[in-house]
C-alpha cells in the first residue's frame, strides 16, 4: 500500500470517530441534558385543551324577563387549519359538506375565507385558528351524518352550541339597547389573557354594541377546558383534566318589557301617521325614563332591526342595509347617538336662565308677532301675535318672541359685538347645566354629546369654515348666479359676513339658541334626563341602563351603582312655575289637541312641544313630558326626526306611552299604580333545546 | 436486478473449489463485523416491531406483519451478502460494466411511468404482488464496484489514479447521480458524492482533483440554492432544519417531533415498547428514516448510544479491512463501502437529533425496508469477501 492512501485512511479512521463522536455528543445534550425539557413537550404533544365554553349571562327587564336569552343550536363548523392541510385544501371535504347541508360550496367556502378590507361578508371576521361556524340550524339528522363519518369530514365539527336568542317578550327588541356579537378577532384574542386557542366558536363572540359591549366581561363568563390526551392525528384517547366553565352572569336591567314595547308600537305609530301626512319621517326615538333614579325604562329608536340577524354570520347584503344610509342605518341608536336641534322644549332651560338672569316670575312679558333682534326680525311660529303675557302663558303658549327678547338684551348687556372679558351669557351656561352639550354617561357605548354652541364653538368653527367662506366673499356663486342671481348674492353677502367677522357671537346666534334652534344639537336622552332633573327637583341624574349583575342561581354579584347626581342651581320655585306651566301644555296649550281627551285625573301629564326647523329638511317634531305632575316618577321624550310639528307627530305618540303605562278605561295599565317593581326579579331558565 | 446478475457466476466460480476450501475461507471471516451487524438487525427488528404494532393493530392488521416482513428481507439480505462473501470479488471486475448498465436502466425506469412514489419520493418501481424495489439503493453497490475497478488501477510508477481514470471515474459516477437528482433523491445524492470523494481521497488521486471536487461542489451548490433549482419541500425541510420551531405543523414538524421524541427517552429510556410519542405515531416514516427516534425514546441515551457504538464497529472493522486488503481494488471496495454506510448512518441520526437537515435515507442495518437491507448486506458481504482474501495474493 502506498504512504499517500495509507496517510489517508488514517485521516478517514479519524473523520469517522469524529462524527461518531459528534452524534453522541448532541446525544447527550438532548437526551441527558435537556431530557426533562423534552418530557414536558412530549407531554404536551399527546394533550389538547378543549375549551369548553361558558353560557353567555342572559340580558333582563326589571321583571326578570329575557330581553336576550340562549338558545341551544347545533352548530356546524369548519377548521381551516385542518382543511388547509388537505392535497385539495378541503375542496372535497367542504363540497361534501355542502351536500349535506343543502347549500353550495361557492357559499361555504364564502364563508370561511379571511374578511378583510378588500373581501367583504359572507366572510370571517374572527380570529383565522378558531373553527369557523358555517350553520346554525342544522338538524339533528343531518349533523349526525357529519359526526359519524368524520374520516369524510376532517375538520368540520357539529356540536351543540348556545346561540343568541332574542325572545321580545311584549313586543319588546330594544335592538340598539341589546347590542351584538360579533367574533372575537386576532388582535383581542392575543390580548385577552388565559385560554386562546378554542375548540369552539361560541365562547368567541364579543359584544360589540350596546348593553352586550359594555357587560361584555360579566355576561362572558370563564370558559373551562379538557384537557384530552390525543395521538398525532388529534385522536381522543382519554381525559387528563377537567375544568368545568362558570357560566356568564344575567344582567338585569331596568327596561320594562312592557313600556319598551308599548314605546317602540307608539314610535312606530308616529312614525306611520307622520308619513301618511306627506313627511319624511325618516327616523325617531321613545325614551321613558325614572325621574327618581336614573333609570332608563325604555329606549326606542327607529328605524330598527332584527337583532337575530347577527347569529351564525351575516350575509354582506343584510350587513350592508345594516350600516347603509339607504336603510336609515338602523345599528345606531336615535336616543344615545341622534343628536337633533331640541326647539322649544329647550326652553325649560332658557326660562330657567332668564328668571336667573332677573326677569321676575311675576313680570308680564310683551309677546309680539315679530321682534327685532339686531336689524334682523325673528317672528313666531306663523307671525301670530300673542300680546303681554307671563311667562306661564310664554311656555304654554310656546311664544317665541318673549324669549328672543330676553336673548337679545343679555346679548347685549354682555357688550353685543364688543363683548366684556367675561360674557355672562345666562342661556347658555343653563343649557350646559342641564346637562347638554357633553355626554350623560349612560352606560351604553358610543354616545353622542350634543352641541351646545357657545362663543368659543362659533370661534372654532369659524377658523375651520374661514377659508370656503372667504373664497366665497371674493369670487362670489357664479354657478347659482346663472340660475338665481338673487340667492347668489345673498350667499355672498353671507358669506362676506362670515370671512370677516364670522367668529363674533352675533344677536342671531343669542336668539336662536334661546328658542333650541340654530346650532344647538341635543340627543333624545339629554332632553329626557333635562326634564328628568325638572321634574324630580334639580337633581341630574345619570341614566342607568343596568341594575344588577346576578349569578343564575339568583346570588347578586353587583348593584349597579350611577355616580351621585349633578345639582341643578335652579330655585325649587322656579322649577315648580316651569312644571305647572308644562302641565297646562296638553290642557289648553301647543298640545290640547294631541291630548284632547286623556284622562288627566289618572296621571297628569305636563309636557313640551318642540318644532325644529332643519336647513333643508321637515321640522323635527318632538315632545317632551313628565308625570305625575305632582308627584313626578317618569319623563317621557319622542322625537321624529322630518316628522312635522311636534304637538301634532310626536305629542300624540308620548299620550299613547303614557296610557299603556298608566292604562285608560279600556286598557289596563303596564305599571300597577304607575310604579315598577323595587326588588330584583327572580332569574328565569335558558330557553328551551332545539 | 443488480442482485440477481450476480447469481449466475458465483455457481460458476464455487464449482471450481470443494467444499473444505470454501468452510477454511469461512473461517476467516471478520466476527466482529458479523457480530456487529447481526446485533444490529436484531435490534433494528425489534425497532421495527415497535415502530409498526400500534399502527397495524389500530388498522386491524396482523399487528406483527411488518415485523415478518422485515425478517424475510434480513434473512434473504445475508444470503445475499453470504453468495457476495464467498465470490472472489476480483471477479467483480468482470461484470461492472452489466452491473453499471443495469443500475442506469434501473434509475431511467424510475423516472419514466413504470416508477412510482411512495412516501413523497419517487423512487420505487412497484413490481405487483407488494413488491417494490428501490434502484438507487443498489446503484450505490454499482457506484461503489465501478469506482474501485476505474481507480483501483494506477498505471505503473503512479502512486495514483491519472487524470484520464479521475474523469473518467467522475462521469461514469456523475449519470446515475444526476438520475438520482432527478428523481429527486438528495439523500442518495449526498451519499454519492460522500462516495466519490472518498475513494477518490483512499486511491491516492492528486489533492488538487479532491479540492477541485470541494470547491466545484460547494460552488455548485450555492447555485443550485440562489437560482431556486431545488424543489419547495427541499427548501422548506432546509429552513426547517435551521428554524425548527418556525413551522411546528408543516416542514418542522418532522424535525421537531424526531427531536422530542429522542430527547423524552433520557438516560434510559421508556422501555421497549413503550414509547409514548412512538405509539402516538407522531413521527412519520417511523420504521424506516425516523426508525432512530423510536431507540432514542424506548431506550434512552444508552441504548442509542449502543447503536450508534454498533454503527461504529461496522466502520472500524471496514476501514480495518480497506487497510489490510491485499490490493488496491479491495481497500477501495472496502473504503467505498465505509462512506456510504458511514455518511448514510451520521445523515440519518443527525437529521433526527437536529444536527443535519432532513432527507429520506433509512438507517443502515436497523430501518425497514427490502432493497436498502439487501443493498446494506450485500455491501457487508464485500466487506467480508475482501477481508476473506487479505492474504490471498501475499
Amino acid at each position: 500500500m502506498n504512504p499517500r492512501t495509507h496517510f489517508r485512511l488514517v485521516v478517514l479512521y479519524v473523520l469517522v470517530g469524529a462524527l461518531l463522536l459528534v452524534l453522541v455528543g448532541r446525544m447527550w445534550t438532548l437526551q441527558v441534558l435537556e431530557g426533562e425539557h423534552y418530557r414536558e413537550i412530549a407531554a404536551q404533544n399527546r394533550t389538547r385543551d378543549i375549551v369548553v365554553p361558558a353560557v353567555r349571562g342572559m340580558i333582563l327587564d326589571d321583571r326578570g324577563r329575557p330581553l336576550v336569552r340562549n338558545r341551544s343550536a347545533l352548530v356546524v363548523s369548519v377548521d381551516r387549519t385542518t382543511l388547509s392541510r388537505l392535497d385539495d385544501g378541503g375542496e372535497a371535504v367542504l363540497k361534501r359538506l355542502a351536500g349535506v347541508l343543502g347549500t353550495t360550496y361557492d357559499d361555504i367556502s364564502k364563508r370561511i375565507r379571511l374578511c378583510s378590507p378588500t373581501v367583504k361578508r359572507p366572510c370571517w371576521p374572527g380570529s383565522p385558528y378558531q373553527p369557523i361556524p358555517v350553520d346554525d340550524h342544522v338538524d339533528p339528522k343531518r349533523a349526525l351524518q357529519i359526526m359519524e363519518r368524520q374520516e369524510d369530514f376532517p375538520g368540520v365539527t357539529a356540536q351543540i352550541q348556545a346561540v343568541r336568542d332574542y325572545p321580545e317578550p311584549e313586543g319588546a327588541s330594544a335592538a340598539q339597547v341589546l347590542g351584538y356579537l360579533q367574533p372575537v378577532t386576532q388582535d383581542e384574542l392575543d390580548k385577552r389573557k388565559g385560554l386562546k386557542v378554542t375548540g369552539y366558536s361560541g365562547v368567541d363572540l364579543v359584544g360589540r354594541a350596546g348593553l352586550e359591549a359594555q357587560y361584555d366581561r360579566a355576561l362572558r363568563g370563564e370558559p373551562g377546558y379538557r384537557r384530552v390526551l390525543v395521538d398525532s392525528q388529534g385522536r381522543v384517547t382519554g381525559t387528563a383534566e377537567e375544568q368545568q366553565p362558570t357560566s356568564g352572569s344575567n344582567l338585569v336591567t331596568s327596561i320594562d318589557a312592557g313600556v319598551q314595547g308599548a314605546a317602540e308600537k307608539a314610535l312606530k305609530h308616529a312614525i306611520d301617521n307622520a308619513r301618511k301626512g306627506g313627511k319624511p319621517a325618516d327616523a325617531g326615538a321613545a325614551v321613558v325614563m325614572d325621574v327618581r333614579t336614573g333609570h332608563m325604562v325604555a329606549m326606542a329608536s327607529y328605524p330598527t332591526y332584527d337583532p337575530a340577524i347577527w347569529t351564525g354570520g351575516i350575509s354582506q347584503e343584510k350587513y350592508d342595509a345594516l350600516l347603509g344610509k339607504k336603510n336609515g342605518e338602523p345599528l345606531i341608536s336615535r336616543v344615545t347617538q341622534g343628536q337633533f336641534a331640541p326647539g322649544s322644549t329647550f326652553k325649560i332651560s332658557s326660562v330657567a336662565a332668564a328668571v336667573k338672569d332677573g326677569a321676575s316670575l311675576k313680570g308680564i312679558y310683551p309677546c309680539p308677532g315679530s321682534y327685532n333682534v339686531g336689524n334682523r326680525a325673528f317672528s313666531n311660529a306663523g307671525g301670530t301675535g300673542y300680546g303681554p303675557m307671563t311667562l306661564h302663558t310664554a311656555l304654554v303658549k310656546s311664544c317665541d318672541t318673549v324669549f328672543y327678547r330676553f336673548a337679545y338684551l343679555e346679548w347685549k348687556a354682555d357688550g353685543g359685538m364688543h363683548p366684556k372679558k367675561n360674557p355672562s351669557d345666562p342661556m347658555v351656561k343653563m343649557a350646559r347645566q342641564y346637562g347638554f352639550g357633553k355626554k350623560t354617561g349612560i352606560d351604553l357605548p358610543s354616545e353622542s354629546a350634543g352641541r351646545i354652541p357657545d362663543r368659543e364653538w362659533k370661534r372654532n368653527y369659524w377658523e375651520a369654515t374661514k377659508a370656503a367662506n372667504c373664497k366665497g366673499a371674493k369670487e362670489g356663486y357664479p354657478e347659482v348666479a346663472k340660475t338665481d342671481p338673487a340667492r347668489a348674492a345673498y350667499l355672498k353677502a353671507v358669506a362676506t359676513e362670515n370671512c370677516t367677522e364670522g367668529y363674533v357671537w352675533r344677536p342671531g346666534d343669542a336668539a336662536n339658541f334661546s328658542v333650541g334652534q340654530g346650532n344647538v344639537l341635543v340627543t333624545p336622552l339629554q332632553l329626557a334626563r333635562a326634564y328628568a332633573a325638572l321634574a324630580n327637583g334639580g337633581k341630574l341624574l345619570t341614566p342607568r341602563l343596568g341594575v344588577a349583575i346576578v349569578r343564575p342561581d339568583g346570588t347578586v354579584v353587583q348593584r349597579i351603582q350611577p355616580p351621585p347626581a349633578e345639582k341643578l342651581p335652579v330655585d325649587q320655585k322656579v322649577l315648580k312655575y316651569i312644571r305647572n306651566a308644562l302641565a297646562q301644555v296638553p290642557k289648553e296649550g301647543t298640545a290640547a289637541g294631541a291630548f284632547g281627551g286623556f284622562d288627566f285625573k289618572r296621571v297628569d301629564v305636563g309636557g313640551k312641544t318642540g318644532t325644529a326647523e332643519v336647513y333643508g329638511k321637515q321640522d323635527t317634531s318632538w315632545f317632551a313630558s313628565f308625570g305625575p305632575v305632582k308627584n313626578p316618577r317618569f319623563a317621557v321624550v319622542v322625537m321624529v326626526s322630518q316628522g312635522g310639528f311636534g304637538a301634532s307627530t310626536a305629542a300624540p305618540a308620548v299620550r299613547e306611552i303614557w296610557e299603556a303605562m298608566y292604562g285608560t278605561k279600556d286598557r289596563k295599565p303596564i305599571l300597577k299604580d304607575g310604579k315598577l317593581p323595587s326588588e330584583l326579579p327572580r332569574m328565569p331558565g335558558q330557553g328551551a333545546a332545539p | 436486478m443488480i442482485a440477481g446478475t450476480g447469481v449466475g457466476p458465483v455457481e460458476g466460480y464455487g464449482a471450481r473449489r470443494t467444499w473444505r476450501g470454501r468452510l477454511a475461507g469461512l473461517r476467516r471471516l471478520d466476527w466482529p463485523l458479523f457480530v456487529a451487524v447481526l446485533a444490529l438487525s436484531v435490534v433494528g427488528a425489534l425497532l421495527v416491531r415497535s415502530a409498526t404494532f400500534h399502527l397495524l393493530a389500530e388498522q386491524g392488521k396482523d399487528p406483527e406483519s411488518m415485523l415478518k416482513r422485515h425478517v424475510l428481507n434480513l434473512l434473504i439480505g445475508f444470503l445475499l451478502g453470504g453468495i457476495v462473501t464467498v465470490l472472489d470479488y476480483r471477479l467483480l471486475r468482470a461484470y461492472v460494466p452489466i452491473l453499471y448498465g443495469v443500475a442506469c436502466v434501473g434509475l431511467l425506469a424510475v423516472l419514466t411511468p413504470l416508477g412510482s412514489t411512495i412516501n413523497g419520493s419517487h423512487s420505487w418501481i412497484v413490481l405487483g404482488g407488494g413488491f417494490q424495489v428501490q434502484p438507487s439503493e443498489f446503484a450505490k453497490v454499482g457506484l461503489v464496484v465501478l469506482l474501485a475497478m476505474i481507480l483501483g488501477e494506477p498505471r505503473d510508477g503512479e502512486i495514483g489514479p491519472g487524470r484520464r481514470d479521475v474523469l473518467l471515474a467522475l462521469v461514469l459516477a456523475g449519470v446515475p447521480g444526476v438520475l438520482i437528482m432527478l428523481q429527486p433523491d438528495l439523500g442518495t445524492t449526498l451519499v454519492f458524492i460522500a462516495v466519490v470523494l472518498g475513494m477518490l481521497a483512499i486511491s491516492g488521486a492528486q489533492k488538487r482533483w479532491l479540492a477541485g471536487l470541494v470547491g466545484g461542489g460547494a460552488l455548485a451548490g450555492a447555485a443550485v440554492w440562489f437560482f431556486g433549482l431545488l424543489k419547495d419541500y427541499q427548501v422548506d425541510r432546509f429552513i426547517a432544519f435551521l428554524h425548527p420551531e418556525a413551522d411546528p405543523r408543516g416542514a418542522g414538524y418532522n424535525a421537531q417531533q424526531a427531536r422530542i421524541a429522542v430527547g423524552s427517552g433520557g438516560v434510559l429510556g421508556k422501555g421497549l415498547f413503550n414509547g409514548e410519542q412512538t405509539g402516538g405515531h407522531f413521527v412519520p416514516e417511523q420504521q424506516t428514516d425516523f426508525i432512530f427516534t423510536v431507540a432514542g425514546e424506548e431506550l434512552g441515551f444508552v441504548g442509542a448510544a449502543v447503536i450508534v457504538v454498533l454503527l461504529g464497529v461496522v466502520l472500524w472493522r471496514g476501514l480495518r479491512i480497506a487497510t489490510q486488503a491485499a490490493d488496491l481494488f479491495g481497500t477501495l471496495v472496502a473504503t467505498g463501502v465505509v462512506c456510504w454506510l458511514g455518511f448514510q448512518a451520521f445523515e440519518n441520526i443527525g437529521m433526527t437529533i437536529g444536527i443535519m437537515p432532513i432527507t429520506g435515507l433509512p438507517l443502515p442495518f436497523i430501518s425497514y425496508g427490502g432493497s436498502a437491507t439487501f443493498a446494506n448486506m450485500i455491501a457487508f458481504g464485500l466487506l467480508q469477501a475482501v477481508h476473506v482474501r487479505r492474504h490471498a495474493f501475499d
